[in-house]
């Protein structure tokens, strides 16, 4: 039970920020927060992914923006125009689609948020794991390049794709009733509900994580990233847990994705981008790798001075500083920094040439 | 396909193909010294560009890319001593993370001194309307200065790591690090080189090329991605085999433009490169043997 406490106190802490908002007047500053915790959440997955089972990805964006684009696009895609054939009178039967008019009053007919939300992620689950199972076979350079390939691919895709809105991005999309009175939305009176709502998601995923983290899944994923092969050699199925690590955090970005998406009611092409998966990584090494809570508190904290555009024109400029001073002098990121020579002993014992 | 239109393909995939080489091998002088994939190599390229676009009008065009090439090679030897030099043992994901940062630094660096704009060097001869005519169909003489150049660039470099002192010092760096310590070689001091010498063909291929191809800030994520393409489909650390590489791909490139939408272009050769990856890691001419003995 002990390594859940903190996250008794994380919930302390947020209603606290939220009522402090409230008190003095800024409650604007929720708007970061929010969309703060949903990168956070692929932040963390990615933190799994990289710090325990040592394995890079800079294609996360690409799942991010599968999660968003897909849900994106099957919510606002006005689907009237079929309505008589039979596959859309099934869809409809199970209760796949959703009536709504729009601003003018025009009927549309278009898939449920939730239906969106669920092929969505499972698309980008699926996605993962027909890639990861080549890709996860590579190691480092040729991991790194291969996943940077697989996220150019995704943004050339979504950029060139009619479908998706080309260089615009998907606009309008609806908000997202999770429960009856819970809706992801951007409009200005559910902005605590969907405060809560995004921090509801970070703790859930935290909590799953750190099951994750001290279970026989975990101890394995770090034997992994210590030595695959001595890993392998005590009878560690290492392709399949660094391939359900990956599918894992692949679908954690994809959610965050659908939520961030109906959150802004739209997504572009530049979440897609190679930027993002770097900023993504950059995160989780400042954070200190193989630190979910360092991820977590280090994802918020930048991602929130970015969106509040503390950086201005440097924004890009400073992620890539962060990440060469945190590599060069810090590499067990900055909570650790007292531990950078055990570290050092750990790091170069695991490293070839 | 008209055979006059299919010339024309075949001198614009032989360029860009030519480029990719050069950028490949760039990767391929550091990779042979260092095991490190230089992840900032595409903005070698570009900074040669944009320096020598810059000096041009204060001086003649040859002076001007002289002096470029040579500001890049000083500002790859300066990442190598700040960034590199010093680390103790560094893992791979700490240098890959390193030089992706470095590349980003580079990159707004150069979007905050140039702007976004795309701006290029004049033709070297003539302008963009002036042309030669080769077996039959009419080309513009700046793809002759690429071909030209880039050929005698790898030309030079095969003759510096064969037969001078300073090449061989370099490649027994690339065989045996301890062992060419051990006679007397400075390997750190080969590192460094080997960083100015990539450098320094990444900016000369900027300049040869800009006039036609376009030089902008952000133009060096795309080339590095195809030049690890090419390095990767010829066999990391193979010179000659990224060359034939280099061509293959832009020759492939080239004659895809008639089956895929232009938006695609960048696509194809990133799932060529997957592909490679998957199938053939060692590359198109390596052998499984020795592939064995690397890991990928």
């Amino acid at each position: 039970m002990k390594q859940f406490l903190p996250l008794a106190g994380l919930a302390v802490l947020l209603v606290c920020v939220q009522l402090l908002t409230q008190w003095t007047g800024t409650t604007y500053y929720l708007t970061q927060l929010t969309m703060s915790a949903y990168y956070s959440v692929v932040i963390i997955g990615l933190c799994l992914l990289m710090g325990y089972a040592g394995q890079i990805s800079l294609g996360h964006a690409g799942f991010f923006a599968i999660g968003g684009y897909m849900s994106a696009m099957l919510t606002t895609r006005n689907l009237i125009t079929f309505q008589d054939q039979d596959w859309m009178v099934l869809l409809d039967k199970i209760g796949f689609l959703a009536a709504r008019q729009d601003l003018y009053g025009e009927a549309i007919l278009s898939f449920q948020p939730w239906a969106a939300a669920i092929i969505a992620v499972g698309l980008a689950g699926v996605i993962a794991f027909i890639i990861g199972i080549p890709v996860l076979k590579l190691k480092g350079h040729y991991l790194a390049m291969a996943t940077l390939g697989f996220g150019i691919i995704v943004f050339r895709v979504f950029l060139a794709s009619e479908i998706f809105g080309e260089a615009d991005g998907i606009s309008e999309v609806p908000g997202f009733t999770l429960l009856p009175g819970v809706t992801v939305t951007g409009s200005f009176g559910a902005r605590v509900s969907n405060y809560y709502i995004a921090w509801t998601l970070v703790v859930v995923a935290m909590v799953m994580l750190i099951n994750l983290i001290n279970s026989r899944v975990g101890r394995a994923l770090r034997a992994i990233h210590g030595a695959e092969e001595a890993a392998n050699a005590t009878g560690i199925d290492t392709a399949g847990y660094k391939l359900k690590t990956f599918v894992l955090s692949a679908v954690m970005a994809a959610v965050a994705g659908v939520f961030l998406t109906h959150y802004n009611g739209g997504i572009g092409p530049s979440e897609a981008g190679v930027m993002k998966s770097v900023r993504y990584v950059a995160l989780v090494a400042v954070g200190g790798m193989a630190n979910i809570w360092g991820a977590l508190s280090m994802g918020v904290i930048l991602n929130f001075l970015s969106l509040r555009g503390f950086f201005g024109s440097y924004d890009d400029a400073v992620f890539g500083a962060i990440l060469i001073v945190i590599m060069l002098f810090a590499p067990e990121g900055l909570l650790r920094l007292n531990l950078v020579a055990k570290f050092k002993k750990m790091f170069s014992g695991g490293s070839r040439k | 396909m008209t055979s006059e239109l299919f010339l024309q393909y075949i001198f614009a995939g032989l360029t860009y193909g030519i480029i990719y080489a050069i950028v490949a091998i760039g990767f391929n002088i550091i990779y042979n010294t260092t095991g490190i994939i230089n992840f900032a190599q595409g903005e070698f390229v570009m900074l040669g560009g944009m320096i020598a676009i810059s000096l041009n009008p204060l001086m003649p065009l040859p002076l001007a890319i002289v002096l470029a090439v040579l500001i890049t090679m000083v500002v790859g030897a300066l990442i190598e001593i700040v960034f590199i030099r010093w680390l103790d043992k560094p893992s791979v994901l700490r240098l890959i993370i390193i030089t992706i940062g470095i590349s980003i630094l580079i990159r707004e660096a150069a979007l905050h001194i140039w702007g976004e704009g795309v701006r290029s060097l004049p033709y070297f001869i003539g302008n963009e309307v002036s042309s030669v005519s080769i077996f039959g169909t009419r080309i513009s003489p700046q793809v002759l200065w690429v071909m030209g150049v880039c050929t005698i660039m790898v030309i030079l470099l095969s003759l510096f790591f064969r037969y001078t002192l300073m090449g061989q010092k370099m490649q027994a760096c690339a065989a045996n690090r301890t062992a060419a310590t051990l006679c007397g070689i400075n390997t750190r001091n080969m590192v460094t080189l080997s960083f100015m010498l990539s450098a320094g063909i990444g900016a000369l291929a900027g300049c040869v090329m800009s006039p036609i191809t376009y030089t902008e800030y952000g133009g060096g994520t795309g080339l590095a991605i195809k030049g690890f393409t090419v390095a990767i489909m010829g066999g990391l650390g193979n010179s000659m085999g990224a060359v034939a590489a280099g061509l293959l791909l832009g020759l492939l490139e080239a004659f895809s433009v008639s089956v895929v939408p232009l938006a695609f272009q960048d696509a194809i050769s990133i799932a060529i490169l997957l592909i490679i990856l998957f199938v053939r890691p060692q590359g198109l001419f390596g052998r499984s043997e020795t592939a064995g003995l690397r890991e990928f």
